[in-house]
């Protein structure tokens, strides 16, 4: 049956129409395809890595350039990807919908967001061309500020464009939500999606700024010499740390509060119910975005930081724990007895419920300040934040991407290749990163090239499941694409979920409704099954 | 009152008393400073900083008008800043208190 | 159509809309997402706030650089506080209360629909604000010829009554004080260059007649970075030059 498009996606044409586009959704679009390419950008860093890491050797790469693999894969998928992931691909595109409105509150500044961007990545492959950098992502001083040769100034250049991109799309997402929403949605009918969005907002508009000026103090220390960090003149590396953790821990809730926003959307959906406690998972967002301000003390353990300010900052650690953990509970407990159907979203957020658990408690063990002088600067460190970075927030991103991919694109996927891939996934993911959890507790030091010989199995291992993860996500990449050009044509709503979203066409129109949506009922309201009409 | 429902119009008068409040408070804190209060000279600099800050905020910014919502955002803002102030002096106040050599 | 709650953003029925709709045209100014002008107004102002806040926390780095330091080596900050010169630091103080003062009375002029006012009082806001500019270069300059710019040329020198100029010695910490004046009055500075650029734009919009009553938008947003960037100097003046003024007074 064809179908008359007049979607968001067909007009008005054209390629200038696209770039100079207000549409949110084509925004969204927009991100999508830039967000992917850094994201295959900072794999192949890591696959340099992996391929490394095969030998006890450092045989492939010099000592310096392995220094610059791993610190351009930390910058790329943390500022290129991870932090803009979400929010610039779901959140731009759902955000109006899910509040019954029109667009954002500021159309023009959403696009100027994913410009600077785009600049500030360009700047990224520059100062790549150039060689990249080998300061780590963390820049700490003073080897960042005084004695690294390569670019570190135009890469703090390029990140703080994008963390200004970042902190453009928060606000625009803060005054929608309080401003925009339809007739009848009251706050506690929205869909959490937007509370956790919400939350990132806040994140975003708080930390960002202390980064960028942190990182503008050492670029101007580098390039002007007035110089704050330099330890010949008084200057004290660990007030850097201060200032770059103040936003960088904050910055892991960026990265993982949309995925647990998505999780939420996909469960109610999946298992045809209501999220268990509602309340409680709305208000955990704000805790976590609130209470992760607290806690960036406990990057600093090894430092010296005083221990007074360690047991501080290490208490509250553990406080953040809790809010992650009740979402967790009322997932599980929304899936009890729920009518759960196995389409390949659902494989994605039970995957991310283990993996996020997983890496979630490992950070207590992190948190706590005793273990942590053995831990620190460990590959526990680096599988603890994998663990919630890829099994959490990548994997909650790539079901939220086939979930909503009928309604962004107006196809289906093929699902039994969708299946497959999840599968690939999640046995790659755990391949990978679950022996470094035991090659940190070995003793084996991040960010080294080389290791003793008796930890080379695990190594191979780990390299082994990277190679599983690639062809995964490769996988995921190829059959989404086809589906743009030969997938059948989705339906208004092919899960049969409730939300504003899935009450307008697949895709939508570019103003999103065709009659101005009036909210009555609360969110999630799924009626027992048997007294249902089913959609699509 | 605007038809669009804004705020009330200030008075040019309001506006110009503030301003003499905002000078006289700025020769006051040359004044105090040119004195040797010990202790006391760092407060009152910053006493009167916040007093003059919060009468351009409240009165030429307009946030007295403004929304409740508005208002929050302003104090959060000022929130946040005293926990990054707080929780990072946190650590450099408290330097030698649990007698761990050089921590 | 039952149990429409009415939202706290002040959302209207549908059918009060309606009818409010058909009653006369949407304001030339209302972009098509808003479904009023107060709305808009509303979503502006808590837009720039939201902005500002971010500003806060951008230059907070700045001032928790300062407090820790300060913490560090006091002697340093009262003798290196020393060197900036009151007069023309205050001076700056006065002009940018000043330009405050010309701001906020643009915008009540444009909120009274006074073309001829908002254009006079944006001319003297940039007129202000450029003479801060002015004394900044000349404050600055006194550095270099000082030597008091930290990097390599670091070499502080004191200006004596009679002219000449000695050699000072400052304790372990001056650079940090000196490298913060910059950097804080530096970016402090560039925010007013932004500001005096803004204020460009909006005498055009001013010139051209396009705030009414009813909208005024961008000049009352901007107006509001304006006031922003002067509570900034409102600290910096203290915290920066007036430590060590008991000194030798």
């Amino acid at each position: 049956m064809t179908q008359e498009r007049h979607s968001y996606l067909d007009e008005p044409y054209g390629l200038k129409a696209w770039l100079l586009t207000r549409d949110h959704k084509r925004i969204a679009m927009l991100y999508l395809v830039s967000i992917t390419f850094f994201f295959m950008l900072g794999g192949l860093f890591a696959a340099g890595i992996r391929l490394e890491l095969l030998t006890p050797k450092g045989d492939i790469w010099t000592a310096d350039t392995y220094n610059k693999l791993f610190s351009m894969h930390g910058v790329i998928m943390v500022f290129f990807f991870l932090v803009p992931s979400i929010p610039a691909t779901l959140g731009n595109f759902l955000m109006p919908i899910m509040c019954g409105a029109k667009d954002l509150a500021f159309p023009r500044i959403n696009l100027l967001s994913w410009y600077l961007y785009v600049i500030g990545g360009i700047i990224a492959l520059v100062v790549l061309a150039m060689g990249g950098i080998d300061t780590g992502w963390t820049f700490y001083t003073p080897y960042s500020s005084l004695s690294s040769n390569t670019n570190v100034t135009l890469a703090i250049v390029g990140v703080f464009v994008a963390g200004f991109s970042s902190i453009l799309t928060g606000f625009n997402f803060i005054v929608t939500v309080h401003r925009m929403r339809a007739p009848g949605l009251t706050w506690f009918r929205l869909p959490l999606f937007v509370w956790a969005q919400y939350a990132t907002s806040l994140v975003m508009i708080l930390g960002t700024p202390v980064v960028a000026i942190t990182l503008t103090l050492v670029a101007v220390e580098r390039s002007l010499h007035l110089g704050i960090f330099d330890p010949k003149l008084g200057g004290d590396p660990v007030l850097f740390q201060h200032l770059f953790w103040f936003y960088s821990h904050p910055a892991v809730y960026i990265m993982i509060l949309p995925g647990m926003g998505v999780v939420s959307e996909l469960v109610a959906a999946m298992a045809r119910k209501a999220i268990f406690g509602y309340g409680f998972v709305a208000a955990s967002s704000l805790a976590i975005a609130i209470l992760g301000f607290l806690v960036w003390g406990h990057h600093l353990f090894v430092s010296s930081q005083s221990v007074y300010a360690g047991m501080v900052f290490s208490i509250i650690t553990m406080l953040v724990a809790v809010p992650s953990a009740v979402k967790t509970f009322n997932w599980a407990a929304t899936l009890y007895k729920g009518s759960i159907s196995w389409e390949s979203p659902t494989f994605y957020i039970v995957g991310f419920m283990g993996l996020f658990l997983i890496g979630g408690l490992t950070g207590l063990f992190l948190a706590t300040m005793g273990l942590d002088i053995a831990l620190h600067d460990t590959y526990f460190v680096v599988a603890h934040f994998h663990y919630i970075m890829v099994g959490g927030a990548i994997m909650a991103f790539l079901g939220g991407l086939h979930f909503w991919w009928p309604k962004m694109t107006g196809r289906m996927y093929n699902e039994a290749l969708a299946k497959t891939s999840a599968v690939l996934v999640f046995v790659g993911f755990n391949f990978t990163f679950f022996p470094q959890f035991i090659l940190g507790y070995l003793g084996m030091p991040r960010r080294y090239y080389s290791y003793p010989d008796e930890l080379q199995v695990w190594n191979v291992l780990s390299s082994a499941g990277a190679s599983v993860l690639g062809l995964g996500y490769t996988l995921t990449f190829c059959y989404l694409v086809y589906s743009l050009f030969k997938g059948e044509l989705a339906p208004a709503n092919p899960w049969g979920a409730k939300g504003l979203e899935w009450t307008t066409s697949s895709p939508p129109p570019t103003f999103n409704f065709d009659t101005d949506p009036i909210v009555t009922e609360p969110a999630y309201d799924y009626k027992p099954h048997g007294t249902e009409v089913t959609v699509g | 009152m605007s038809s669009s429902g804004h705020a009330p119009i200030t008075p040019v008068g309001t506006y110009i008393m503030v301003f003499v409040a905002l000078l006289i408070g700025t020769g006051l804190t040359v004044f105090a400073a040119s004195r040797d209060f010990g202790a006391l000279n760092t407060p009152i600099a910053l006493g009167i900083a916040v007093t003059k800050a919060s009468l351009v905020c409240l009165i030429f910014m307009g946030v007295r008008y403004n929304t409740p919502l508005t208002k929050v955002v302003v104090v959060s803002g000022l929130l946040w800043l005293l926990i990054l102030f707080g929780l990072g002096l946190n650590d450099y106040l408290t330097r030698s208190w649990m007698g761990v050599p050089g921590r | 159509m039952a149990d429409v709650r009415q939202t706290r953003a002040g959302a209207v029925s549908p059918v009060a809309h309606a009818s409010a709709h058909a009653e006369h045209a949407h304001h030339p100014r209302q972009q098509h997402h808003f479904y009023s002008m107060e709305q808009q107004l509303e979503a502006s102002i808590l837009g720039m706030w939201i902005f500002l806040v971010t500003e806060i926390m951008f230059f907070g780095g700045l001032f928790m650089a300062y407090l820790v330091y300060r913490h560090m080596y006091p002697l340093a900050w009262t003798e290196s506080s020393h060197e900036l010169n009151v007069i023309l630091g205050g001076t700056n103080t006065a002009v940018l209360i000043c330009s405050s003062l010309t701001m906020v009375l643009a915008v009540r002029s444009a909120q009274i629909g006074s073309r001829k006012g908002q254009i006079v009082n944006l001319i003297l806001t940039i007129m202000l604000g450029s003479t801060f500019l002015v004394i900044k270069y000349f404050e600055y300059k006194a550095k270099f010829e000082h030597g008091l710019v930290p990097g390599p040329h670091f070499d502080p020198h004191e200006l004596l009554p009679n002219g000449s100029l000695v050699p000072l010695a400052l304790p372990q910490g001056s650079q940090i004080f000196f490298s913060l004046y910059f950097i804080m009055t530096g970016i402090h500075a560039l925010h007013m260059v932004v500001g005096i650029g803004l204020m460009l734009v909006m005498l055009v919009f001013a010139w051209q007649g396009r705030f009414t009553p009813d909208y005024y938008n961008p000049i009352e947003v901007s107006g509001l970075y304006w006031h922003f960037v002067d509570i900034v100097w409102i600290f910096l003046f203290p915290l920066l030059y007036l430590l060590g003024y008991h000194f030798g007074v």
